[in-house]
């Protein structure tokens, strides 16, 4: 089941590949920047207060998450290309488990998202919040548990379609519902029945909340009960993404 | 010593049409095998089950001894594959691919460098080692794919459609390699091909038509089925040729837009008197011992064309450079 080589092989792979593709990096940061200054400077006025924080310092917990969806999910979602221009093959005929070049898969979209959410935690001075440094090491921790389960949402949605054509698709009916639906970009309080329901279903929530409480100290749930939901999204994410990985005839 | 490859009833439908129908061979240790059919006949589908990437319906299938239903581990160490399209990750260098591709066939980590540095070199890649595979031509790709494939060591060599779209000359120096690295190494090589002087470098092949095996013996033996030599001719008057020859001699004619060609015993010796005998002015004059091509000709009643892309390679080679820009 766990082949250490492949899954080096997989993760080395994907590194080398990120730090190859200069223009992926850049284009992943514009987005959360745009988010942060232009949407969140451009709705402080308006959004006022929210608790303690304006509206800017309110989304820079949301803006990490993001940042750990897209890179996580767009990570995983490379298993198309991979199956499209054949590389995929040369792995899959090898005599390697599957579930390790899974695992391989979701460390190397932990690892590249991680790089990118820790840039963001950087930005932190700039929207002024200062993150308590004892809360480094567990919001690290946080963001690699939510990425590692994002990466196995990605590996399911690789392994059930044909085409990188439904990759507007994916991004249309599944990240951006996800990211929207997660609090990120407003307080969770106040909303319709409806909006509440979904809020609440979205397993994001509790991530993003989590970050929240390790970067500004407040949450909506208990940051315990956020973490064990995290730490059971990923396992099965983690289970979803080996069986239907294991299933596919390529 | 156990066959190579051992294939019995073996059948893989998609939805109600039959890819490979019931075919039944075995390809000896060290032998070198060739599958020749039209595209579409169920070549690609035959390796893909050998290569335990999709499974049969019914029917069995062994490589180097393992079943390849139940034993895909066991299957997968002991072979290579060079596909058809490629399978090598553009954005990585020479090196790269072949390191990783030894990392994950378990190749000792004291061997790697040397393995690689060999296998560039007998692919003639040495001096592009460190060069991304992006810029690299079709033919410097499969000579790149095949030195991978080699990395290993592997006991049954896959090729499928080896050197498609390769010029000539490519294509006679990777047979060159491949056929001297088999004796050196007892490799047993099976490919799949619709080039006719290609599968002329098996031992023996299997012809296939519409997912079935039709004829399988050595390239000698399937050209005997033809009789004798082909004769071609183009006259001043084809349809009067046709008919004369017919008449005179009792031998089957074929007339197309050319000329005309038909089969006799002795080629060479039979074309003086037919001159001399042929009341219409013959403008040019052929023979020529016949080729696989005659043999599929007659056995099908078609020909092996390599036909033009298909609509659906072309869209997915366009969505392919499309992807390519997006990324």
């Amino acid at each position: 089941m766990i082949d250490l080589a492949c899954i080096r092989m997989v993760w080395e792979r994907d590194v080398i590949r990120y730090f190859r593709e200069k223009s992926q990096l850049y284009g992943s940061l514009t987005r959360p920047v745009l988010w942060l200054f232009v949407l969140g400077m451009g709705l402080r006025g308006s959004a006022g207060q929210i608790g303690d924080v304006n509206y800017t310092q309110f989304i820079f917990p949301g803006i990490i998450a993001m940042t750990a969806i897209f890179t996580s999910i767009q990570s995983a979602i490379s298993i198309i290309w991979d199956r499209e221009f054949g590389f995929l093959k040369e792995i899959l005929v090898a005599p390697v488990p599957r579930t390790s070049i899974v695992i391989g898969k979701g460390l190397a979209g932990t690892t590249l998202s991680l790089i990118q959410g820790c840039i963001i935690i950087l930005l932190a001075p700039l929207v002024h919040v200062r993150i308590a440094l004892a809360n480094i090491v567990p919001l690290i921790i946080v963001l690699a548990l939510l990425s590692f389960g994002l990466t196995g949402i990605g590996i399911v949605i690789a392994a059930r379609m044909t085409s990188f054509q439904g990759f507007g698709t994916i991004m249309n009916f599944i990240i951006m519902p996800m990211w929207f639906l997660s609090g990120a970009l407003f307080p969770a309080k106040n909303l319709p029945i409806w909006l509440n329901v979904l809020v609440r279903l979205n397993p994001l929530t509790y991530g993003v909340d989590l970050v929240r409480k390790l970067v500004l100290g407040f949450s909506y749930h208990s940051p315990v009960f956020d973490f064990v939901f995290l730490v059971g999204f990923g396992v099965l994410t983690t289970a979803a993404a080996v069986f239907f990985f294991n299933r596919g005839e390529y | 010593m156990t066959p190579a490859i051992e294939v019995a009833r073996l059948t893989r439908r998609f939805k109600t049409f039959a890819a490979v129908d019931n075919i039944s061979f075995e390809v000896n240790a060290g032998e070198v095998f060739g599958f020749l059919g039209p595209n579409g006949a169920g070549k690609t589908t035959t390796v893909r089950m050998l290569c335990t990437l999709i499974r049969p319906n019914s029917g069995t299938a062994r490589v180097a001894g393992y079943d390849v239903a139940r034993q895909q581990n066991d299957v997968r160490r002991s072979i290579g594959i060079i596909f058809q399209d490629a399978s090598l990750d553009d954005r990585l260098t020479a090196r790269e691919n072949l390191r990783f591709h030894a990392m994950i066939y378990k190749v000792p980590r004291t061997e790697v460098n040397e393995r690689i540095s060999r296998a560039l070199e007998w692919m003639e890649l040495a001096d592009r080692a460190r060069d991304l595979v992006r810029n690299f031509s079709g033919g410097m790709k499969r000579r790149l794919e095949i030195a991978r494939g080699l990395l290993h060591a592997p006991r049954v060599l896959f090729l499928d459609e080896p050197t498609l779209g390769l010029d000539p000359q490519t294509r006679s120096r990777i047979w060159e390699r491949l056929l001297a690295l088999r004796q050196e190494h007892g490799m047993t090589l099976f490919l799949t091909t619709h080039y006719m002087d290609e599968a002329e470098n098996c031992y023996r092949i299997a012809i296939i038509d519409h997912g079935r095996i039709i004829a399988l013996d050595t390239p000698a033996k399937l050209k005997a089925q033809v009789q004798g030599d082909l004769v071609r001719l183009e006259t001043v008057d084809d349809a009067a040729a046709e008919a004369e020859v017919k008449q005179r001699y009792g031998v089957e004619v074929v007339r197309d837009a050319t000329g005309i060609h038909f089969e006799v015993e002795n080629g060479a010796a039979f074309v003086p008197g037919l001159l001399r005998e042929l009341p219409v002015a013959v403008r040019t004059v052929s023979v020529r011992p016949p080729t696989l091509e005659d043999v599929f000709l007659k056995m099908t009643g078609r020909e092996i064309r390599d036909d033009e892309a298909s609509n659906h390679e072309k869209l997915k080679g366009r969505l392919k450079r499309m992807g390519r820009a997006w990324r």
